[in-house]
């Protein structure tokens, strides 16, 4: 069985597959909205490779990661504002 | 027709121009190859801030400084003014002293200032490198987003009747200038406010270019609360010959960090240098380590219309009959755009100035030489 890391989204526990980005995590742990843009809108993944910047959350207090580029690790800290 | 004055450039200093010119009843044409405030104007920091490294720097700053601060209360809210003042950081004693010469500088001649210890300076810039001497607070200083500055101005001078024509000039005339379309437009007098351009259409003024590198990170508000200059950038931008990099952070509106600076002399491309780039940011995370943790956004470069003296050249042009100049204004366009369109209205009219004209001068260059 592969191995697994376990991390928070939103204080929310979720266990995924080592090697998960954070995108899965925050996914899977039921969160559409990643972040609200500047005028409020819910944004959420679309490009899924680090190009188009709608995935950001912030990360261990880091604003404006990008969650689609950033494999899950144990303890992690996610927090989404979408 | 005939227009009373053609500016060439529309950036902030040939915008602000027009603005003093039509408010003045003049008939203005300003021609443009690009976009409104798409040179220097778009590509350098926007700031307002007051300056000292000679008395006519001085005075020029401090007189647009308080324009702008006139200007503020109706300027509309995307030109992002925002007074959030500036501090002068000293890494060590020896900067510390610069402080309190600074200091006793400004308070002569009434600008307000505070000097921070330091642990003032880490109260008031939780980011910055711990260990630091101090600084100087400069209250009035501000920021600005100067392409809609600029086209503000240049829609305030339209509506006074100026008229924005989009094209490249390829000669200036006594009587107007030429476009590369071969079209002529037609004026009484032409003001060359072509920044670093400038001396493509006025061959033999001294202006040169100055190329700066500069990063915009992603919105970090409260990372950043004043404009943040290197003390120790007295000693780097003065340099007139190699290359150098400084510490200058400013904190913009949208809660974005705008990161330089860097200035070379002799490059004509663009291009942005992973060279220079790296020394910028290393120089910027020596302040503040914890730069290194945000996301940029973009690079870019831009070029400023740098003079050998570092005043720009805003008056008559010696020996071209008709022609004015309103360039090279290096780092400080923004900041003194305003203060140039009033000295150059003053001496188109013939009248009187706010602040003495002489020091700013294009003949002032040749009378160098001739002294020399």
């Amino acid at each position: 069985m592969r191995e697994t890391v376990s991390l928070a989204v939103n204080g929310i526990p979720v266990t995924v597959p080592q090697g998960a980005m954070v995108s899965a995590a925050v996914a899977i742990a039921g969160f559409i909205g990643f972040r609200r843009s500047v005028t409020g809108q819910p944004r959420g993944p679309l490009c899924g490779m680090g190009i188009c910047f709608e995935c950001r959350v912030t990360i261990d207090g880091q604003p404006h990661r990008k969650s689609c580029q950033i494999p899950c690790s144990n303890g992690m800290d996610v927090r989404t504002d979408g | 027709m005939t227009f009373d004055v053609a500016i060439i450039g529309a950036g902030i200093v040939g915008a602000a121009c027009a603005l003093e010119c039509a408010r003045e009843g003049m008939s203005v044409a300003v021609i443009e190859a690009r976009e409104i405030g798409g040179g220097a104007t778009a590509a350098g920091m926007g700031h307002i801030v007051v300056m000292d490294d000679s008395e006519a720097q001085f005075a020029l700053t401090r007189y647009s400084q308080n324009l702008w601060i006139e200007l503020s209360k109706e300027m509309p809210a995307d030109c992002e003014y925002e007074a959030c003042g500036t501090i002068w950081v000293a890494a060590d004693e020896e900067e510390m002293a610069e402080v309190h010469r600074k200091q006793e500088y400004y308070s002569k001649r009434k600008v307000p200032t505070e000097v921070l210890d330091a642990r003032q300076l880490q109260e008031a810039e939780p980011n910055l490198r711990k260990g630091m001497s101090g600084g100087l607070r400069v209250l009035n200083d501000s920021v600005i987003y100067s392409p809609c500055a600029a086209r503000y101005l240049m829609e305030r001078a339209q509506k006074r009747g100026a008229k924005l024509i989009h094209g490249r000039v390829e000669e200036l005339k006594r009587d107007g200038a030429k476009l590369s379309d071969g079209s002529f437009i037609s004026a009484g007098l032409v003001v060359n406010a072509a920044g670093s351009w400038s001396p493509l259409l006025t061959p033999g003024i001294d202006v040169k270019k100055r190329k700066g590198h500069l990063v915009i990170t992603d919105r970090y508000p409260e990372f950043v609360r004043h404009q943040l200059v290197e003390l120790g950038y007295l000693k780097s931008a003065h340099s007139l010959t190699s290359d150098s990099v400084a510490f200058n952070v400013q904190p913009r509106k949208t809660g974005q960090l705008l990161i330089g600076s860097s200035r070379q002399y002799g490059v004509e491309d663009s291009k942005v240098e992973n060279l220079m780039l790296s020394k910028m940011l290393d120089r910027a995370i020596e302040y503040m380590p914890k730069l290194a943790g945000l996301s940029a956004i973009r690079s870019w470069t831009g070029f400023r219309a740098a003079t050998p003296d570092k005043l720009p050249l805003i008056g008559p042009c010696p020996e071209h009959e008709n022609l004015y100049l309103a360039t090279g204004h290096e780092g400080l366009g923004i900041t003194t755009s305003l203060a140039t369109a009033k000295l150059l209205i003053d001496q188109i009219l013939k009248r009187p100035s706010a602040i003495p004209v002489e020091p700013y001068l294009p003949s002032r260059v040749k009378q160098e030489a001739v002294h020399a």
